[in-house]
């Protein structure tokens, strides 16, 4: 793949000046992804520590309020996500060889699933605004509870919502790159912003591979 | 790289989504399943879940066989992340074994002289 640019001696429009050859370029743009998502699993780490400290000093709060949690709604946002995760490596697998209209098919379905997973998430919540579950100060659930729950919904919601947050920039990043699909800039020489927006999108499904069971599952 | 054409491809990210879902599928079955303690449930939740999250760093982020620099840098964080979480759970484990005056019932608690530092935080109802 790399013989390309060295024998030509005309540089690949995509080649930036600094770089020697696509390859090096490819490497560069990779690594700096990668540091990029590392500090993505930090910043979600702090909050897994959080939760791991209030959930081991305040177990029976955090077993009765994960109850109010759609287990069927989060399987399915589970199984929603992977499913987009799927979609999303194809559209890189189509990029690589060159499959225009494969690329524009799976990118398409990935920001649907993502959609679906925002639609989803959009009815859980607002069914816990309307029981008073909530972070907090504004925790005002009526029924039966134990004591401290507001806890569990203060990391609830931080966590879920930074997630979703997470989602919706994934869905304006695929969209970026679905606008540029569409415009031709890509082929099997050069497709690395689907790469990178790939990585970014199986990070925030790894993310919700392990907030799922925190924090539905737990008993 | 590009050594896997396009159907292979197909096929191995086939296998590995199937692999996710039935992953998912025992993850649910594990958490109605008692292991004798609830801290057991949550290590077998976070071993499932770590087992599917390598399957997606391994095969949909290339990490397999991508240049390696690209998985020292992402395990790193990882390991980082590991030490962060184990030794900041090991802590809060360790402290009423540490410093028995903490483990007074809390009515004994409230009766304590003033100058006594304050005890576990109560939660607000």
């Amino acid at each position: 793949m790399s013989q390309t640019a060295a024998t030509e001696h005309v540089h690949e429009p995509f080649l930036q000046h600094h770089f020697a050859e696509p390859a090096q370029q490819v490497d560069a743009s990779k690594i700096g992804m990668w540091v990029f998502l590392v500090t993505e699993v930090l910043l979600f780490g702090g909050l897994f520590v959080g939760y791991g400290i209030m959930h081991s000093k305040h177990p029976e709060a955090f077993a009765s309020a994960h109850h109010h949690l759609n287990r069927t709604l989060g399987a399915l946002n589970t199984v929603v996500l992977l499913v987009s995760s799927f979609t999303m490596v194809m559209a890189v697998a189509a990029a690589q060889a060159g499959k225009r209209r494969q690329l524009l098919r799976y990118l398409t379905l990935t920001l649907a699933f993502a959609a679906v997973f925002l639609v989803v998430k959009y009815f859980e919540y607002s069914h816990k605004f309307h029981e008073g579950l909530l972070p907090g100060q504004f925790y005002s659930y009526k029924g039966e509870s134990v004591p401290g729950e507001f806890m569990f919904f203060s990391f609830y919601f931080m966590m879920t919502g930074l997630h979703g947050l997470h989602v919706l920039a994934g869905m304006i990043a695929i969209s970026w790159v679905l606008r540029r699909a569409l415009r031709g800039d890509f082929s099997e020489r050069y497709y690395t912003p689907v790469d990178l927006v790939g990585l970014y999108w199986h990070l925030v499904d790894m993310i919700w591979i392990y907030l799922f069971p925190l924090m539905y599952l737990i008993s | 790289m590009a050594a896997h054409s396009y159907s292979h491809a197909r096929k191995t990210y086939s296998a590995v989504l199937a692999a996710l879902l039935a992953l998912t599928v025992v993850t649910v079955a594990a958490a109605g399943v008692h292991f004798g303690s609830p801290s057991v449930n949550v290590i077998v939740a976070l071993v499932i879940a770590s087992v599917k999250a390598s399957l997606v760093a391994l095969f949909f982020m290339h990490l397999l066989y991508d240049n390696r620099v690209n998985a020292i840098i992402f395990l790193t964080g990882v390991v980082m992340l590991a030490i962060f979480l184990i030794f900041t759970l090991l802590d809060v484990e360790a402290r009423d074994t540490v410093r028995p005056s903490r483990l007074r019932p809390p009515a004994a608690a409230a009766q304590a002289p003033p100058h006594s530092p304050a005890g576990s935080v109560t939660a607000p109802h």
